[in-house]
């Protein structure tokens, strides 16, 4: 059978999600924030949220990211996000809101909106990527980093003494009462992929059905910022971040 | 037993050549352009050894850039 029998649309079974637009993404060649938007379209159109979904953009990284999922967007100020998201969810309580934060933005500045924003129990989904380093301003360390991994503001590795702990966003969230599904993910496999598309599909249902906070996060790689080839990055990351950061639900009520 | 046989499609000019597909494939169909690139200077997948592919999707899903379309056809 010839490659042009077989390349007809009747046969396609994969192609670029329709909410996904046309304009080139600026993240980093293998950077799992693509993946990560893919899956979001990808399930905004499944469950017919097209007209209903109203994403808050944060700072960082993913500042851009209403020019790549066509929906309605917000550009929160930094960490600021849940906070927006609480005033449109109120407001517009039959939308479905989430925030698309990354390490930088969720876990360092915007730590007191999300915990305050989960202990409210606000309907909001907050879909975290957790790289471990500030991507977009030059690689510095997060709280999220690791203990000895090196950045460019630890050069010599992340000192307990000097920098203290990598923060554990996703447990602290567990822990507050108003949350209701908090689950930790990664994308670096097809069947990561898969399993990180049903979390987020359960959390915009959780939002839909008005359960409480819903938090997803998403142990991804930054290979510019670790300075590594995306594949080795990925390996990396099994390595050093799943010892730290493991995956699996944590809450789920 | 019915035979898959399957074939992908990869957007060259949206390609970043990050080679995950690569990693992602189970049976080898994929590569990176050894010499060729695109408008903005990456080597981009292309399929190497066509035959082999079993239109698992493996590919597209880890694909950042959403670049690879997937066909899928039983004999």
């Amino acid at each position: 059978m010839e490659l042009n029998d077989i390349i007809k649309p009747e046969n396609r079974v994969y192609q670029k999600p329709r909410l996904l637009n046309d304009n080139h993404m600026h993240y980093c060649p293998g950077c799992s924030h693509g993946v990560v938007h893919k899956i979001i379209a990808e399930l905004i159109e499944e469950m017919g949220l097209e007209d209903k979904a109203i994403g808050i953009a944060p700072v960082g990284c993913a500042v851009f990211a209403y020019n790549y999922i066509d929906i309605d967007w917000i550009e929160a100020a930094h960490g600021r996000a849940p906070a927006i998201a609480t005033a449109v969810k109120r407001l517009q309580p039959t939308k479905m809101v989430f925030t698309y934060q990354g390490d930088g933005d969720l876990a360092a500045i915007g730590t007191c909106e999300t915990i305050h924003a989960a202990n409210r129990g606000e309907n909001i989904v907050i879909i975290f990527i957790n790289n471990g380093i500030y991507g977009m301003t030059g690689g510095q360390m997060a709280p999220t980093t690791l203990l000895g991994m090196k950045t460019a503001t630890t050069p010599y590795g992340r000192r307990v003494d000097l920098n203290g702990y990598p923060l554990r966003i996703s447990e602290l969230v567990a822990a507050v009462d108003g949350s209701c599904y908090v689950t930790r993910q990664s994308v670096h496999t097809p069947a990561a992929v898969r399993k990180a598309k049903s979390a987020i599909k359960k959390a915009f249902e959780n939002s839909m059905a008005g359960k409480g906070t819903s938090l997803v996060e998403i142990v991804s790689t930054c290979n510019s910022g670790w300075k590594k080839s995306p594949a080795d990055s990925n390996k990396w990351m099994v390595e050093n971040m799943f010892a730290k950061y493991p995956m699996g639900d944590l809450k789920n009520v | 037993m019915a035979k898959i046989k399957g074939a992908v499609v990869v957007n060259v000019e949206r390609c970043k050549g990050c080679d995950l597909c690569v990693v992602a494939c189970p049976t080898h169909v994929l590569a990176l352009q050894p010499k060729e690139v695109n408008n903005r200077g990456y080597h981009f997948a292309y399929m190497q050894n066509p035959e082999s592919c079993i239109a698992c999707q493996s590919c597209a899903l880890v694909c950042p850039d959403a670049c690879i379309e997937v066909y899928r056809v039983q004999e």
